[in-house]
């Protein structure tokens, strides 16, 4: 909490420039940004990585919205609104830019396969955020079997995935995992 | 001049409103209706505040089913410029989407009505969790919560990876494989993966393409 300016700093530059190699979004970018908060800048523990992450799941919007905890439990309100916008700035912009001519491109060879080609690698990213979660929270078979049925029911059912939060928090305060 | 003000400003909400009924049959000739920016801005609030962990299928319910501002085609061209972009999708797609009818007023009220409401949301539990995150009741429920919000993104992963194993790509789990390995298992730096993999991958898809 300490140099508040300086940290500014380095959130914004650390987030604007995950933000670029972020493809499949914000979950894709989780283990980055554990591995940047909690073993290179030690901003948090490993556990409380895993609560903001659990806060960022349960809230309504956009999955992005975990810079914003992060920027929080760094340097505050402040830190909020510069890592929210250092996030989303620079892809919006280019995202801006790019709407105006992306349509010109539609038959061309190699915007099929730039499309195509990063598909795998954006899904092995998300994957690689579910490893690293589950290193520090699934740690019992409880939490693994929460975790199994989560991914059972939401991929199979389109039930509200805040009622299987619900029901995993009510076990977890049951203390069984 | 009275008139057009009030009917650009809630005729045109109630009309779209109007047209999502069933009984009443959308005349072709009528085409798409442009939404103004105050529309913009509560459209993606509303968009924002109905989706957990995905706000995608509600952006989509919202543009093309209730106010038919675009039809399914556009709105999944539109989206799969956000998609592939890097970044957050749906924060992507809303500048995208807002520019697209009102220029940068449009992208600016699209982004704050999605981005808003859940930061005010995230921001109280934010300052809950430093008052109260200490305690062992509260520690516990989120222990319980991670394990599901894991089984969820378990989920998204199994829905994205469906489409790339029917059709057949024989690559695509081996890239993904390495980027996990990479990124979860050695722990090196996302953009060392990123462009190692990506390259490669690019260069895998182009040349399929080219094969008979």
């Amino acid at each position: 909490m300490s140099g508040g300016g300086n940290v500014l700093l380095t959130m914004a530059g650390y987030f604007a420039s995950l933000s670029l190699f972020a493809f499949g979004g914000a979950n894709a970018a989780i283990p980055e940004m554990q591995r940047v908060s909690v073993d290179v800048m030690h901003w948090m523990t490993a556990k409380e990585f895993n609560d903001t992450f659990a806060i960022a799941q349960m809230s309504p919007g956009p999955n992005v919205i975990i810079v914003a905890l992060i920027g929080y439990h760094v340097a505050g309100l402040p830190g909020a609104g510069v890592a929210t916008l250092a996030m989303c700035g620079p892809t919006c912009a280019l995202a801006f830019v790019l709407s105006r001519v992306w349509d010109r491109f539609k038959a061309a060879r190699w915007r099929a396969a730039l499309q195509n080609g990063l598909v795998p690698v954006a899904l092995g990213l998300i994957a690689a955020s579910v490893i690293v979660i589950a290193r520090t929270a699934d740690h019992d078979l409880v939490g693994v079997a929460i975790t199994a049925v989560t991914a059972i029911v939401a991929f199979t059912t389109r039930l509200n995935p805040l009622w299987l939060f619900a029901a995993a928090g009510v076990i977890g305060l049951t203390g069984l995992v | 001049m009275r008139e057009r003000p009030h009917w650009r400003g809630c005729g045109r909400l109630a009309n779209a409103r109007f047209m999502t009924n069933s009984t009443v049959p959308a005349s072709p000739e009528a085409g798409p209706i442009n939404p103004g920016v105050g529309e913009l801005f509560l459209a993606f609030v509303k968009v924002a505040l109905s989706g957990f962990g995905a706000a995608l299928p509600w952006a989509r319910r919202m543009i093309v089913e209730q106010k038919r501002w675009m039809t399914a085609q556009e709105f999944n061209e539109s989206f799969a410029l956000a998609q592939f972009l890097p970044g957050p999708n749906v924060v992507n797609f809303s500048v995208v989407f807002g520019a697209r009818f009102a220029g940068v007023p449009g992208a600016l009220a699209a982004f704050l009505g999605l981005m808003l409401p859940p930061l005010v949301i995230v921001l109280i539990l934010a300052v809950l969790y430093a008052r109260f995150g200490e305690l062992a009741v509260l520690s516990r429920v989120l222990s319980g919560v991670v394990c599901a919000a894991i089984g969820l993104l378990i989920a998204t992963v199994a829905k994205m990876a469906k489409p790339l194993f029917t059709r057949g790509w024989d690559w695509a789990p081996l890239i993904a494989l390495a980027a996990i390995v990479g990124v979860a298992i050695l722990r090196w730096p996302l953009p060392y993966v990123f462009l190692g993999l990506a390259p490669v991958s690019i260069a895998l898809a182009w040349f399929r393409k080219a094969a008979p």
